[in-house]
């Protein structure tokens, strides 16, 4: 497949304006399991021109029943693996990944260049330190954020919340894994997709939910 | 009145966010605050007193991902 060929499929679909809109635009992806694994593969495949992958950890057999790796690359770093899945899927985006725990003194450095920080961790206090990190740290801004995907009721209940200009929420807001409750690929990934759609909303310019 | 997670709090006015963090069972590492729409630094929880005005959404993060 040419470049060229993959770019008009991707214009006669979405259209010239969104095409040339979303080629454009960047997006950071903070924690690469269930929630960002699923996200960055949607906005690649959505056009996004450059994501900038962070996670610190490598594929684990327990990470299988929800995100997007496969067998073969249990025990190679989030960063390399994604990397590799989201290239099978689009030949011409633009990809930095770090493979780095994001912390209270790196996260603003780490994330200066990026208008949107997706917030795709897992433990509740990592998903609380990035957000006050990055909202009380840096002006420009914005994240989409996750909380409350965890066990198998309604998956109804999952929505996107706008918290204020710059702060994104996606959830139920009640299901964590606190309450006993496992991680599964569907709710996991409706949550996902809402984040994936929220940041996919404000790159073409809408604000509200 | 204050309104907090939208609905109207009669009692919150007068008291430092952090003393309502305790009274309503919040840990602390799991939220991060908006009040009027910008984010408030975990520095200021024991110093920023509750106004009639504000609107103040606190957002308790749960694990998983």
């Amino acid at each position: 497949m040419k470049n060229s060929d993959y770019i008009n499929a991707l214009t006669e679909r979405h259209g010239k304006d969104v095409y040339e809109r979303l080629i454009n635009s960047e997006v950071a992806i903070a924690g690469l399991g269930g929630l960002g694994s699923n996200v960055a593969l949607a906005l690649a495949r959505a056009g996004v021109g450059k994501l900038f992958l962070v996670d610190f950890d490598t594929v684990d057999i327990t990470n299988l029943n929800r995100q997007q790796y496969s067998i073969s690359d249990i025990g190679k770093a989030k960063t390399a693996a994604l990397y590799e899945k989201i290239r099978a899927v689009n030949p011409i985006i633009k990809i930095k990944r770090r493979k780095i725990k994001v912390t209270e003194k790196n996260a603003i450095e780490l994330f200066k260049d990026y208008p949107i920080v997706c917030e795709c961790f897992d433990k509740a206090e990592n998903k609380a330190m990035l957000i006050n990190t990055l909202l009380t740290g840096n002006r420009d801004i914005t994240v989409v954020s996750a909380s409350g995907m965890a066990g198998y009721g309604t998956g109804n209940t999952i929505l996107s919340r706008k918290i204020s200009d710059r702060f994104y929420i996606c959830g139920d807001m009640v299901s964590g894994i606190e309450k006993g409750l496992g991680l599964m690929a569907p709710r996991v990934g409706i949550c996902a997709m809402h984040q994936a759609n929220t940041v996919l909303r404000l790159l073409l310019g809408e604000k509200e939910i | 009145m204050a309104k907090i997670n939208g609905k109207e709090n009669s009692t919150a006015k007068g008291k430092t966010i952090g003393s309502y963090l305790d009274e309503n069972g919040y840990k602390k590492t799991y939220i991060a605050i908006e009040v009027n729409g910008s984010i408030l630094s975990k520095t200021e929880y024991d110093s920023y007193i509750i106004n009639d005005e504000d609107i103040i959404e606190i957002v308790n993060f749960v694990g998983g991902g």
